[in-house]
């Protein structure tokens, strides 16, 4: 079967319009991506035709809502092959998934002296959960280091593994290099030492298929807003071993069987831990989403974004003074680079004007910046409506900016 | 900024661009003055931008109420570092009120949120060089570059209440 790249575009209507005059050359799905037509008017069509209560309505509309909410939640538990529909959890999002298992499983699991593994590449969403729960249990929080190449140094992992360690949380894809962990490999390492492993998928769920049985991690979990979905939803998969023992994370209505003054008994799963009304029309909408992304295929999304992340990457090292950063060999297309002499908070000003989105700074990944030394940097990120014309709009959007600042290109190589 | 669809011409963006970037915070912003440690310093504080990295460290030498000399450590964007630069060279003699009403009419100039502040032709008497900001009300996003160094030489002054006097 012939592959071809994607031609996506005219399926996002917010490329319709022009910024700062100019085409746009959205390169910054990784903070978020741009919504299809399917999951705007999925939204919109939610709320004129079907808008209700969830779970406990006897009216039409409810039933409505309710059918739809549960149908959302089988084609989240197909999208990661969830051996069953009760360990697929709404969210908020990414970072509330990760701040729901350091309180539940925390609470349920870790005591003082205990050690939870993380890595010095993750983002903050992933560290700042786990520092807080082992400030709480007085238990330690111990790191998978990295090399300069922007890859794990994965030699130390078994001499990190002790008895006392009682989680790993690991990304699957890191979104300040791109660099894609070797997560199942991680995960084998772990299980053979009875360590439950958390990923954090945010970055990969868009562009890898995600199979939390063939990977056997314990928790998985990823946001709405990046896999083409709207804001404000995102998905927690836990083994239903670990959230039948986990304690509620929020209390209030749905998440009860009965209350009573003196005590109260905790609904089943999934609705243990989908306390108040849940975000319906966007859990709705990401339905939209991953049918969308489903219907085109990860193998096409992912021939497409490597043909492009290939160009941009030989662009980019044969750019004179340009510098990658991160070259791991498993990528998706996300690109962190430095241009000499000029800062990147004032290349994104700059691409800016010229129509390119890009996104600079230290990308919430603080320690993995100072281990490379670094403070900020410019960062690209496909999505599949990107094309090779948002790569030449970029290429020379940074052109304009070197001439800008008039950078004076080195000749010895 | 709104997010309406707009269609500007493209020939006005870059000239906002233009004015942001200035030669003189280009230069100084690739080449900052007073990019030292001081032998005598009589008030320094540290400031740090957690959304973008930028950081200064301000350094002042100040005898009888005047601040002598200036001077600065620190890494960031070309209008982070071209504002401290800019700043060192323009507090060198002024009081520490001086200083302090400098602060005030910089933030005005950069904000744009003061009308009776900021006239311009007052501007470009009282702030001179400074006045090549007044760019950067274009780019909501920079004005936090703009005024760092400045957020900054207030803590400096603030932390040494003894340094300001009522007058």
């Amino acid at each position: 079967m012939t592959v071809n790249l994607l031609n996506c575009r005219h399926d996002f209507p917010i490329f319709k319009q022009l910024v700062r005059g100019q085409r746009l050359a959205y390169l910054d799905s990784a903070a978020t991506t741009q919504k299809p037509h399917c999951v705007i008017d999925k939204l919109s069509q939610y709320y004129q035709t079907c808008n209700a209560n969830v779970h406990r309505g006897v009216h039409y509309l409810s039933e409505q809502a309710t059918q739809n909410f549960i149908a959302a939640r089988q084609t989240v538990q197909k999208f990661i092959n969830a051996k069953k529909l009760h360990e697929c959890i709404f969210v908020k999002s990414t970072t509330e998934a990760i701040n729901l298992v350091a309180q539940s499983f925390g609470d349920a699991f870790i005591q003082k002296n205990d050690e939870i593994v993380i890595t010095m590449m993750e983002h903050h969403s992933n560290i700042v959960p786990w520092q807080m729960l082992c400030k709480r249990k007085e238990a330690h929080l111990k790191f998978i280091p990295m090399t300069n190449r922007g890859v794990l140094d994965l030699e130390s992992l078994d001499s990190l593994f002790t008895e006392k360690t009682k989680l790993l949380s690991i990304s699957h894809v890191s979104n300040a290099l791109g660099t894609i962990h070797p997560i199942k490999e991680i995960i084998k390492k772990a299980q053979a030492r009875n360590i439950p492993v958390f990923i954090d998928g945010a970055q990969a769920a868009a562009h890898i298929p995600i199979d939390v049985q063939d990977l056997d991690c314990d928790f998985y979990t990823f946001s709405s807003h990046k896999v083409y979905g709207p804001m404000g939803v995102g998905v927690l998969y836990g083994k239903e071993k670990w959230l039948e023992k986990m304690p509620p994370y929020q209390g209030g209505g749905d998440m009860i069987k009965k209350v009573s003054l003196s005590e109260t008994l905790y609904q089943d799963l999934p609705y243990k831990f989908e306390a108040g009304t849940p975000a319906v029309a966007e859990a709705i909408a990401l339905k939209s989403a991953l049918d969308y992304l489903m219907n085109i295929g990860f193998e096409s999304i992912a021939f497409h974004e490597n043909e492009l992340l290939k160009i941009a990457t030989e662009a980019l090292t044969s750019m004179p003074s340009v510098r990658i950063i991160g070259h791991s060999s498993q990528k998706v297309g996300i690109i962190s680079f430095l241009i000499d002499n000029i800062h990147s908070h004032d290349l994104g000003t700059l691409v800016d004007q010229k129509g390119v989105a890009i996104r600079t700074g230290h990308h919430c990944a603080m320690p993995l910046m100072d281990f490379l030394g670094l403070t900020a940097t410019a960062r690209l990120s496909l999505g599949l409506y990107n094309t090779e014309q948002d790569i030449e709009q970029f290429l020379e959007a940074l052109t304009f900016a070197k001439k800008f600042f008039k950078i004076k290109d080195s000749v010895c190589l | 900024m709104s997010l309406e669809t707009l269609e500007l011409d493209a020939v006005s963006l870059e000239m906002q661009v233009r004015e942001l970037y200035q030669e003189l915070i280009i230069e100084h912003g690739t080449k900052p003055r007073n990019h030292r440690i001081l032998l005598k310093i009589d008030a320094k504080a540290e400031g740090f931008n957690p959304l973008c990295g930028d950081k200064i460290e301000l350094f002042l030498t100040i005898e009888e109420d005047k601040i002598i000399e200036a001077s600065f450590l620190g890494k960031g964007c070309a209008i982070s570092q071209a504002s401290a630069s800019l700043m060192t060279e323009a507090l060198m003699g002024k009081t520490v009120n001086e200083a302090l009403q400098l602060f005030q009419q910089f933030k005005a100039l950069v904000t744009h949120n003061d009308p009776e502040m900021n006239t311009d032709s007052d501007t470009n008497t009282f702030l001179g060089k400074l006045a090549a900001f007044k760019g950067v009300r274009s780019f909501p996003s920079r004005v936090k570059c703009a005024t760092l160094a400045w957020h900054t030489l207030n803590a400096a002054l603030k932390e040494n209440p003894s340094l300001i006097t009522t007058e």
